[in-house]
């Protein structure tokens, strides 16, 4: 805590260098923050504009746009790059941002090891997509065709791009292993005065819970990759029956990471979310240790419950009714949290600008991830829902509607802060009910395109499911020319607007709306002082 | 068993069906309402179960769906609620409460997790034990086995105890998948062998893989298990009702994993005894045509046929390949290398020896298990002496059967 006073104010080198030195340099947390946002908007639009590709060739039965081949690579590059490149950054660049400002700390603990987090995403991100335009001229067969989930033996026996995902995935996981270890050792340290664990704001239990899960799984990702690798290409046979090895081994190491994965990706958004309703409800959060509570006991089960995601493999009566009933279990810290947003909203006084809309928006649509997960983890139904376009609609609801437009309502909630300027409220509004109405048009009829039967992952499909392709695809380019509006409002909102008070919403409550909006380029050298 | 499942899906079936209805009609109302859908019989559901299994799963699963569309609609009714009657626009003020005061309260706030718990672990839960136990019971009383093999990108069927074993691969033509031709009424769920099984009886079925994962699935079973190479999974199936049932593979395998459809003919018992009869004939017949010698030209003919079904997807109508994944043949240095040693024994990593052993790590099979002494021969020999490949010579059935 003597941090802050062995740097009197005023007293700060403010000769930073300009330019792309500047950027390749800062270590500043703001900076870093921007630059991982601004990294994820990019990613995200990247990932966008391979799943419309597919969508374009699932608009009709018969292939029209593409090969198979290319129909695989898409769909598991879609996922990588949406889930490591896009949502995980956004998540990383909100701590970043907004961390400091809400501990009252004056940056990250350790700022050098933020700066090459960050820079070793671009390197990963174009390691991930290289495989495609290498294969225009001629070099391999282009990127992993596997699906984002590396299945062997299907991966053993993929070209090179299964070689440059891996490689890929190594360096975005020890990003974000490094993100992790830099949130935990900000917040366990860097808090303001006063500030207990139990008085620190909700969005930093959500991410220090979600750092702990990355920490705890992502070296058994690498782990299985690396396994993986070697099966590959130095003669082991971790995943090869033939060599002793087992093919669902993959799965189990995989998922051990992959379940969590889910988390580390909502928790963050599930910390911010009774930050907006409170501010726009204009009444304090209500629950706050049982939303902590529930934090801790949602990271702890997704550590338990892996194997649900491969019920039909094939496993003994006993491990199905264990993974079953600790899946649902989940459903109960959840619906605590459900509890709380709605009773933080009972009783307020409550305006609805474009943070609130979204954050509405994802409590109902999170909801319908949450349901029919529940559905999801009971076996003997799971059996028909498994590999189908219901698991599709299913985990969409979670992560679109859930992680990205939880992201969403963090980036109208703390535009103004960042940038000084107000974004365009009208056109945030337009952009959240095209947002909301192309989603449903495009994931509704994908729940009865699984009840129905189709497979995913395939190019072409029998007639009966032409109708509903027709219609998601519809929606899907909608809802993906809708995020232009995102985008531009992002960048007007960062060249000019009316500006922006300190304290940017009537009802916000925190440290970091004490800051000027935008905060100066260090903040809180010296430390409120918490009562 | 199967009559106590019967009961089971009658007595809880009335109000379930109900709300089912009632959710369906409401998208078939939305779906009419968009321009587009006019197909007459819109699927809001799963198929018509023909199972005991497939009954149960749609049991259980309409009753979950009313759960939790009643969980959806009470909790965001309350939510909707507050949103229009706490609003600042209507000059509501707001509370200062952060958390239940008072027993009352406390009490109103444990109440739905008390009936959360009760709708896991005994509304669903206790169904969905007995689900999986009935699902998972392949060891009791059946009465045939059927072995099924998934192979990129087809599945091999076998009835362990006849000699009966093929091959059942995708029939629709690549000119309807590529648009060149209109398409037919079961476009990329129809085969050339399908499966064939009795109705009434209980088949129990064992899984396995030659390459990577495949998943068989007939979605009006209600079973899905992934087939996994080199270990044994298994399920089973009781089909009430005579028919032809149709599904696909549903794990990601490769490049034509959407192209590996599933047809099962569902016929009585004597005329399942009666395509069994047929099909040890054939296999009888087609295990004799090894020991005699074949002309060149009958080769080619039987080549070209077994060619078009088992190698085309990869290596492609004119030999072409899809390189780098999918070599060539046409011009292959190992096509036009010797066919065996002086001896007359396999050449490692000849032509002889892709064929029948495959190449480990890629997607080229060892084709000795799934194809016939002569089809062996037949394919081989074609391949030597077609798409430009001037090898000249052949091999025979008996020669393939020698080196088994």
């Amino acid at each position: 805590m003597s941090y802050a006073t062995t740097h009197p104010a005023g007293h700060h080198d403010e000769h930073h260098p300009s330019g792309l030195l500047r950027w390749l340099t800062t270590t500043n947390h703001k900076d870093i923050g921007t630059m991982y946002l601004t990294f994820s908007l990019i990613m995200f639009f990247v990932g966008g504009l391979m799943i419309l590709a597919v969508r374009a060739e699932l608009f009709q039965p018969g292939l029209q746009l593409m090969r198979p081949e290319f129909f695989n690579q898409l769909i598991g590059v879609h996922a990588l790059v949406m889930i490591f490149a896009a949502l995980m950054p956004a998540a990383t660049g909100f701590a970043n941002w907004m961390l400091p400002l809400m501990i009252g700390a004056p940056d990250m603990a350790l700022p050098r090891l933020n700066n090459w987090g960050f820079w070793l995403l671009p390197p990963a991100a174009i390691l991930l997509t290289l495989p495609f335009t290498l294969a225009l001229f001629g070099i391999g067969d282009g990127a992993i065709a596997t699906g984002w989930t590396f299945y062997a033996p299907l991966s053993v026996q993929g070209g090179m791009g299964v070689d440059f995902a891996i490689l890929a995935v190594h360096i975005l996981g020890i990003s974000s292993i490094m993100g992790s270890i830099n949130v935990i050792v900000t917040i366990f340290n860097m808090r303001a005065p006063g500030m207990t664990l139990m008085k620190m704001p909700l969005f930093a239990w959500g991410w220090l819970i979600t750092a702990f899960l990355l920490i705890a799984t992502l070296p058994v990702l690498a782990g299985a990759v690396t396994m993986l690798l070697t099966d590959r290409h130095f003669g082991t046979h971790f995943f090869d029956a033939a060599g002793g090895g087992d093919p669902i081994l993959f799965q189990h190491l995989f998922w051990f990471f992959g379940h969590p994965e889910v988390y580390i990706l909502l928790l963050p958004v599930w910390g911010l979310m009774p930050h907006v309703l409170s501010t726009f409800s204009r009444k304090p959060t209500y629950g706050y240790k049982a939303q902590v509570y529930s934090f801790i006991a949602i990271g702890v089960l997704s550590l338990i419950v892996w194997a649900h995601h491969f019920f039909t493999a094939g496993m003994p009566v006993p491990a199905l009714i264990y993974f079953m009933f600790s899946t649902m279990a989940i459903s109960l810290p959840l619906a605590v949290l459900f509890f709380c947003w709605i009773a933080t909203m009972w009783k307020g006084a409550m305006t609805f600008e474009t943070p609130m809309l979204f954050a509405v928006g994802f409590i109902v649509l999170f909801g319908i991830a949450g349901l029919t997960g529940l559905v999801l983890a009971d076996v003997a139904a799971d059996a028909q829902y498994h590999h189908s376009y219901f698991v599709v609609a299913h985990f969409h609801y979670a992560l679109f509607a859930g992680g990205i437009m939880g992201v969403m309502t963090g980036v109208y909630y703390w535009l103004p802060k960042w940038t000084g300027h107000m974004y365009n409220e009208t056109l945030g509004k337009w952009h959240f009910w095209l947002t909301v109405v192309s989603f449903n048009l495009t994931f509704i009829p994908q729940f009865f395109l699984g009840l129905a039967g189709m497979p995913r992952r395939i190019p072409d499909y029998a007639l009966q499911f032409a109708e509903f392709n027709a219609i998601s695809t519809v929606g899907a380019f909608i809802l993906g020319i809708s995020q232009l509006l995102f985008a531009w409002n992002i960048w007007s909102c960062i060249r000019g607007g009316p500006k922006a008070e300190a304290r940017v919403w009537e009802g916000a409550e925190g440290l970091e709306w004490e800051l000027d909006s935008p905060p100066p380029h260090h903040s809180w050298e010296t430390q409120p002082v918490i009562k | 068993m199967s009559h106590c499942t019967c009961q089971i899906t009658k007595s809880g079936s009335a109000i379930t069906n109900l709300g089912i209805r009632w959710v369906g009609s409401f998208w078939a109302l939305v779906a009419l309402l968009l321009p587009g859908a006019s197909h007459a019989e819109y699927k809001f559901n799963f198929p018509e179960p023909v199972t005991p299994v497939a009954r149960e799963t749609l049991h259980i699963h309409n009753e979950f769906m009313l759960v939790i569309t009643i969980l959806f609609v009470v909790v965001f009714a309350i939510m909707i609620y507050s949103m229009v009657k706490h609003r600042k626009s209507v000059g509501h003020q707001p509370a200062k409460f952060t958390g239940p005061t008072g027993t009352v309260q406390w009490f109103w706030a444990l109440v739905p997790f008390a009936i959360l718990l009760f709708i896991d672990f005994i509304l669903m839960g206790i169904p969905a034990v007995n689900a999986i136990i009935e699902m998972e019971d392949t060891k009791t009383r059946a009465d045939m086995v059927l072995k099924v093999t998934g192979m990129q990108w087809k599945w091999q069927y076998e009835y362990p105890g006849t000699d009966i074993k093929f091959i059942s691969t995708m029939s629709t033509p690549r000119e309807q998948i590529n648009n060149a031709e209109a398409k037919g009424e079961n476009y990329l769920l129809e085969v050339d062998n399908p499966v064939v099984l009795p109705v009434g009886k209980k088949v129990r079925i064992l899984m396995t893989s030659t390459d990577v994962i495949h998943t068989w699935w007939v979605p009006q079973f209600g079973v899905k298990r992934d087939a996994i190479p080199g270990f044994l999974r298994e399920t089973w199936v009781n089909i009430e009702k005579p028919g032809t049932y149709r599904g696909q593979c549903a794990e990601l395998c490769g490049k034509d994993h959407g192209f590996m459809p599933i047809v099962v003919h569902a016929v009585p018992e004597p005329e399942f005894l009666a395509w069994l009869e047929q099909k040890k004939a054939e296999a009888k017949a087609a295990a004799g045509g090894a020991d005699r010698t074949w002309s060149k030209d009958e080769l080619m003919a039987a080549g070209k046929e077994a060619y078009d079904k088992q190698c085309v997807a990869c290596h492609q109508a004119a030999g072409q390949g899809l390189p780098p994944a999918f070599p060539a043949l046409a011009g292959s240095k190992i096509v036009a290398g010797p066919l065996l040693d002086a001896n007359g024994k396999i050449i490692k990593d000849s032509h002889v020896d892709r064929v029948l052993n495959g190449k480990p790590g890629t997607a080229m099979q060892a084709f000795r298990n799934s194809m016939s002494d002569v089809e062996l021969a037949a394919v081989i020999t074609y391949e030597r002496n077609s798409f430009g490949n001037q090898a000249g010579d052949m091999i025979q059935p008996a020669q393939i059967k020698a080196l088994r």
